[in-house]
């Protein structure tokens, strides 16, 4: 007859790997739980990353990110430098450009709630001239009210942006260099033209009426062809205003929001090495349980060798145990950690985003962690003369 | 070959200067029931691992079942012993929380048999030990006596060449000795050979062969 060893089923190595956990199933929970938990807490703060990804990936969508806004530079004397009062019919000249819009700084005016706030306290907010289709092209809606109209765009009316609102309270008058305006309406926040937030909009005409506006756009935002962005962003400069092209600048607002979440990027990667310590010391907790249960079944390791176990065999069986307890971490952990991604995203209003490497890379990390966490204690189990386990007991 | 165990000029001594087993001879053939008898110390345990191959000799030779062990790899002697050989502990070595068909069945896992199998052959040895009314208890939910017997429908569930009883009745008391003494008797009847080890010469005395040993060596 053949003297070879069989191999076990892998259904039998199984059952095998389970029999020292369910012996002592409280053990086996709280040797996994560090495994859980450093795996919970890299799937969360990979799940809001990636969550938040989402939602600037949503917001994004909706607000388009083919707006571009030019802003007059500075001279090469280093004075502030004008566009010239032509920069917004030219700018709608280029092709791609779908519109275009300009809001001017009305220098040395402030808003206040009323004629008895001391002069100093602005409030930080500024006074901006707006063109009537300003709201259309920076994709801005309002909470309240109306936006201004060719009528009272040349009377004393005037919009507020949302924080601008906020800090004045709401108010149904301001006081505006001498005079009360009517607040005609609020806007949203516009989140790709923040600047408009602080600021009290008023009509272009009125501006210069009763505000001594010189009539210079200060910024001009205009929408292209989503393909042909960047060709517009080269030849901005250049139409604004072409005597001086070098004393404008472009930029794009949305990039700008894309950059602020990167940097969120670098407190992700912290979180995540905080978790990766977890990881490691859960497997060195299954390590350590391992060497445990090991030392305590040195009867057990003797009767199997004596039922024919090989030491490959003996091997294998602590190896699966050790995978089965980190596995058994790992699945509970990419749960929690898929729960409070929900939880959190929930609270946030943004959509449930976990990527499915992070769930692999999660069950894949303990796989690998229990492989490392098991071997050593299951190659002693293995070495252990069949005689010296049984006379252990 | 009718030998199931040959043992030559057998000698087993550890680093350090101790001989447990001194140029042992002894053979013992297919379907005898036989008693190593001997004071603690004699080297009887010792004889126990070198017929059960879980220890290979220093000097001499031993064939069991016709294979010389001398020739073996690790892996084949464990496959030796999980075709050839079965053993019975003094301590039973159940694994605590599982019934007795899976303690049992547990003696097949290594020889290839597939669980449903395993399942109720280690049903039908149950039976065969006088336990098939003990099928689904646990070891704590069973006397001792009993937990002997399902050690020893462990150890012939595989149909093995030779039983090898470390101090079957050491953890027993005399009824119950008795018993398991019986069910060995009836287990050789039925053609299994049967090797007791014991320092119990009333038992030893009780078996057709008695291989008494003092110091080492056969006497």
């Amino acid at each position: 007859m053949s003297l070879w060893p069989t191999r076990l089923s892998p259904a039998d190595l199984l059952r095998l790997g389970g029999t020292g956990l369910r012996a002592r199933p409280l053990r086996a929970v709280l040797s996994s739980l560090g495994i859980a938990i450093g795996i919970a807490a890299m799937t969360a703060v990979v799940g809001i990353s990636a969550s938040s990804q989402a939602d600037l990936d949503r917001a994004l969508a909706a607000l388009g990110t083919n707006m571009l806004t030019v802003t007059p530079g500075q001279t090469m004397f280093g004075e502030n430098s004008d566009l010239p009062d032509t920069a917004v019919p030219m700018i709608r000249r280029i092709g791609p450009v779908l519109s275009a819009t300009a809001t001017g700084s009305v220098d040395d005016v402030n808003v206040y709630r009323t004629d008895r706030i001391p002069e100093g306290q602005t409030g930080g907010l500024a006074v901006l001239a707006a063109e009537l289709d300003l709201l259309r092209t920076v994709g801005a809606a309002l909470s309240g009210g109306t936006w201004l109209n060719a009528a009272t765009a040349r009377y004393p009316a005037v919009v507020l942006g949302s924080d601008a609102a906020r800090r004045l309270g709401n108010p149904p008058t301001v006081y505006l260099d001498g005079r009360v305006w009517t607040v005609i309406g609020v806007l949203d926040p516009v989140p790709l033209a923040p600047e408009l937030n602080s600021a009290a909009l008023v009509g272009w005409s009125a501006a210069a009426t009763y505000l001594g506006f010189d009539g210079h756009p200060t910024t001009v935002y205009a929408r292209a062809i989503e393909s042909q962005v960047e060709a517009v962003r080269h030849v901005l400069g250049p139409t604004a205003n072409p005597q001086q092209p070098d004393e404008v600048k472009v930029s794009r607002p949305s990039d700008a929001l894309a950059a602020q979440r990167t940097a969120n990027a670098t407190f992700t990667a912290l979180l995540l090495g905080l978790g990766a310590v977890a990881l490691l010391v859960g497997g060195i907790g299954v390590a350590n349980t391992m060497v445990i249960s090991v030392l305590e079944r040195r009867a057990e390791i003797g009767l199997r060798r004596s039922l024919g176990a090989t030491k490959g065999q003996v091997r294998t069986q602590f190896v699966t145990e050790s995978l089965l307890l980190s596995l058994l971490g790992g699945a509970a952990g990419v749960l929690l950690g898929y729960l409070v991604t929900g939880a959190y995203a929930t609270t946030q209003n943004w959509p449930t985003v976990v990527p499915l490497w992070a769930l692999a890379g999660g069950v894949g990390a303990t796989v690998v962690i229990g492989a490392i966490a098991g071997l050593y204690p299951a190659v002693r189990a293995a070495r252990l003369a069949p005689t010296e386990a049984l006379a252990s007991s | 070959m009718s030998q199931v165990i040959e043992l030559s000029g057998v000698t087993k001594s550890y680093p350090g200067g101790v001989t447990a087993v001194r140029s042992v001879d002894l053979s013992v053939e297919y379907g005898e029931l036989v008693a190593i008898v001997g004071p603690s110390g004699s080297g009887k345990s010792t004889m126990l691992h070198l017929i059960g191959t879980l220890d290979r000799p220093s000097e001499g030779s031993v064939k069991i079942d016709g294979h010389d062990v001398a020739t073996l790899s690790d892996r084949q002697l464990s496959a030796l012993r999980a075709r050839r050989i079965g053993f019975v502990f003094q301590q039973f070595h159940l694994a605590p929380g599982r019934d007795a068909v899976a303690n049992v069945a547990d003696g097949l896992l290594y020889a290839g048999v597939p669980k449903k199998e395993r399942e109720w052959r280690a049903e039908a040895a149950l039976v065969r030990v006088g336990l098939g009314d003990r099928l689904t208890h646990r070891p704590h939910q069973l006397s001792g006596g009993e937990r002997q017997r399902v050690a020893i429908a462990r150890a012939v569930a595989g149909d093995p060449a030779v039983l090898l009883a470390d101090e079957p009745t050491g953890n027993l008391d005399s009824v119950s000795g008795a018993g398991v003494v019986e069910l060995l008797r009836e287990l050789n009847a039925s053609g299994t050979t049967v090797l007791v080890i014991t320092h119990d010469h009333e038992i030893a005395d009780g078996l057709p062969r008695q291989v008494p040993m003092r110091d080492g060596e056969v006497v």
